[in-house]
């Protein structure tokens, strides 16, 4: 059944890709419907099982971040790279490694799911482990509920058979329960950089939690971190960008050091120092002479801890705010941002270009140009000065500033 | 002069940006030399007196559980801020428990404070998208609507607005939202009042007027981008 899958499976990605398709979710429901456990049966082989990483923030440079300090270590790790974190995406991306005799070449499966497909996922495919990130306030229009999603990510835990890694500070992921749980979380200092969906709302002062965790995100000066992992203190240079994305490779470390107990922490450090933050996270690029970053958002949270991070330096803003169906419908929740830290917005960009220069001149923030052509956006702000700057951008905002960035041909 | 503001449980009934509701009439008033005192309320607290404009938001299923015993409780004393024409906007969740009930899907009635003459009953599609309506008082308006309830008004109730594209009260009689004396109950986030300037105004022009007896005039302020930003949403697919 299975190698007949998977010839089956392969065919129809020729023939979608012959028919210029891109061949993504088509071959995935055929395999689905023909053999529901086609999934289960090639990713149960692997001698390490499958890790799941899932919550609202951070997903992609997370499962990055395992990945590649896993391979490290010298395993063969399978993971979705190309985002596409649905199962039918799983079951493509499978079929592009796998040989047509069955060979599966794996040591284990990385897998990034969001919280929904996650649930989905695991009921079809036994997991091992399981990395629980955070729960935010996300695009409202597709999950609708904040404790929903909570209790989505309490399905993944309970469907691990190994051990859980949870963010011990997150309100409701360090309230999920499994067997065998392994928490990761902040210090004292670093916590107050990182508000919670409800001390945003609420206002009120975060405490660190008092569960004992294994990797502890001890201390960050520009890009300088140190990690707590088992009681001792490591410290690197990041080339990750963000605070953010420090405080989840402080999941990862968690994870890695949980799947080889084996591993020497000063290596993880070592191998951490080297790792680049996913296509679109912070990726920077060199435009008319001076320095441009591209920082995605989607939800107030993640831009809220953007801001924090970035309130101290002089680097000049751009804003681009899509609106369509991969953006999220609706822009309300950039009324949860409190944007009065945020120096030096000379742009607002992208088809809300207006509803966020609004929401800005309520925070009492004077924008000097709106621009809704991204192309005329970007290359306005990126010709005004030679200062470093900084993009903030929805998804498809994002994707577009990036290709417009790099065939440079129009600047 | 300042505004006494009351906003009703800001921690539970927070969703979708409502936030920038209050931030809106915070900072028409401001804008214009008014000052404003914002009360959190919560469960348990005490209104004061002298609350010149009320707003309460939408929130999700395990706020509304939290706050649904201490609503009943205040429910006279919101009943009599309506009643004297407090300018009161209620969106969503708080809109819904301003009527008689909401029936679950299971059939269980939670009891609303019958502050106005209206039932919700749960449907079993999410309406969701951008929304446009038409409003004898403020003309067009524009929104986000989410919400799975059914509202239903009474014979004697007035609508916000009759719909233009989108859902509303019900997805099948064209009304939105009801206004009852200086009260407006909507389902439309986005938030609502940032973009629609004139409703944010009115709830000022009549906060104004309730506490100094007699009729005002608003200062006119610059609301270019305000008008833009609504233009741009109208034209916004559902």
């Amino acid at each position: 059944m299975e190698k007949l899958s998977i010839i089956l499976g392969k065919s129809v990605q020729k023939v979608t890709r012959l028919r210029g398709n891109g061949g993504s979710a088509l071959p995935g429901l055929v395999i689905e419907k023909t053999n529901p456990n086609f999934v289960k049966e090639v990713l149960s082989k692997l001698p390490y099982g499958v890790v799941v990483v899932s919550g609202t923030n951070g997903k992609t440079t997370t499962t990055k971040i395992v990945t590649e300090l896993l391979q490290k270590q010298g395993l063969k790790v399978f993971t979705n790279k190309s985002g596409s974190n649905f199962v039918r995406g799983v079951i493509s991306a499978i079929l592009n490694n796998i040989k047509v005799g069955g060979k599966f070449d794996y040591d284990i499966a990385v897998l990034e799911l969001d919280e929904a497909h996650a649930v989905k996922f695991c009921e079809v495919v036994p997991i091992n482990y399981a990395l629980l990130l955070n729960v935010q306030r996300d695009q409202l229009d597709r999950f609708g509920e904040i404790d929903h999603t909570a209790d989505l990510l309490q399905k993944v835990a309970a469907a691990a058979r190994k051990e859980v890694v949870l963010n011990r500070e997150d309100p409701r992921v360090g309230k999920i329960k499994a067997d065998h749980p392994v928490y990761f979380g902040l210090s004292e200092t670093l916590l107050k950089k990182f508000p919670s969906d409800d001390n945003l709302i609420e206002k009120t002062e975060a405490k660190v939690s008092d569960k004992p965790a294994k990797v502890v995100f001890e201390k960050l000066s520009k890009n300088h971190a140190t990690y707590n992992i088992d009681g001792e203190n490591y410290s690197t240079d990041l080339t990750l960008k963000g605070i953010y994305n420090a405080y989840n490779a402080a999941g990862a470390l968690a994870i890695c050091t949980t799947i080889l107990s084996e591993a020497d922490p000063a290596n993880l450090i070592k191998d951490l120092a080297k790792i680049e933050s996913a296509f679109g996270r912070g990726e920077v690029f060199e435009v008319n002479g001076s320095e441009v970053e591209i920082l995605l958002v989607k939800n107030p949270s993640a831009f809220q801890l953007s801001i924090a991070s970035f309130a101290d330096d002089d680097h000049d803003y751009m804003i681009a705010i899509n609106d369509n169906i991969a953006d999220g419908r609706d822009v309300s929740w950039l009324w949860n941002v409190d944007f009065s830290k945020l120096k030096n917005i000379k742009m607002t960009a992208g088809i809300r270009a207006t509803d966020m220069a609004l929401r800005l001149k309520y925070d009492n923030i004077h924008v000097a140009k709106i621009e809704e052509d991204l192309e005329t956006a970007v290359k306005k702000f990126t010709r005004s000065n030679k200062k470093p700057k900084r993009i903030f951008a929805t998804y498809t905002a994002m994707l577009e500033i990036r290709k417009i960035i790099s065939g440079k041909s129009i600047l | 002069m300042t505004l006494n503001i009351l906003h009703l449980y800001p921690k539970e009934m927070n969703l979708y940006g409502d936030h920038g509701n209050i931030l809106a009439i915070k900072r028409r008033c401001e804008w214009r030399g008014i000052k404003t005192n914002i009360i959190h309320y919560e469960p348990g607290d005490e209104i004061p007196d002298d609350i010149d404009i009320i707003f309460g938001g939408g929130g999700q299923d395990s706020g509304q559980g939290k706050i649904e015993a201490d609503l009943q409780k205040i429910a006279p004393k919101l009943k009599d801020f309506v009643e004297r024409e407090t300018p009161t906007l209620v969106i969503c969740g708080i809109y819904q428990l301003f009527g008689h009930y909401f029936e679950t899907s299971e059939g269980k009635k939670i009891e609303g404070t019958k502050i106005l003459n209206l039932k919700t009953v749960a449907g079993d599609t999410r309406l969701i998208g951008n929304i446009t309506i038409s409003t004898p008082e403020f003309g067009e308006v524009v929104g986000y609507e989410n919400h799975s309830g059914l509202t239903y008004l009474g014979e004697d109730m007035q609508a916000f607005g009759t719909v233009i594209t989108g859902a509303g009260n019900n997805g099948k009689d064209m009304t939105e939202g009801v206004k009852y004396k200086n009260c407006i109950g909507t389902y439309l986030h986005g938030p609502l009042l940032p973009k629609n300037p004139r409703v944010t105004d009115f709830l000022i022009l009549k906060a104004l007027e309730n506490k100094t007896g007699k009729s005002q005039k608003l200062e006119v302020l610059n609301d270019h981008i305000e008008q833009r930003a609504h233009k741009v949403a109208v034209s916004r697919p559902r």
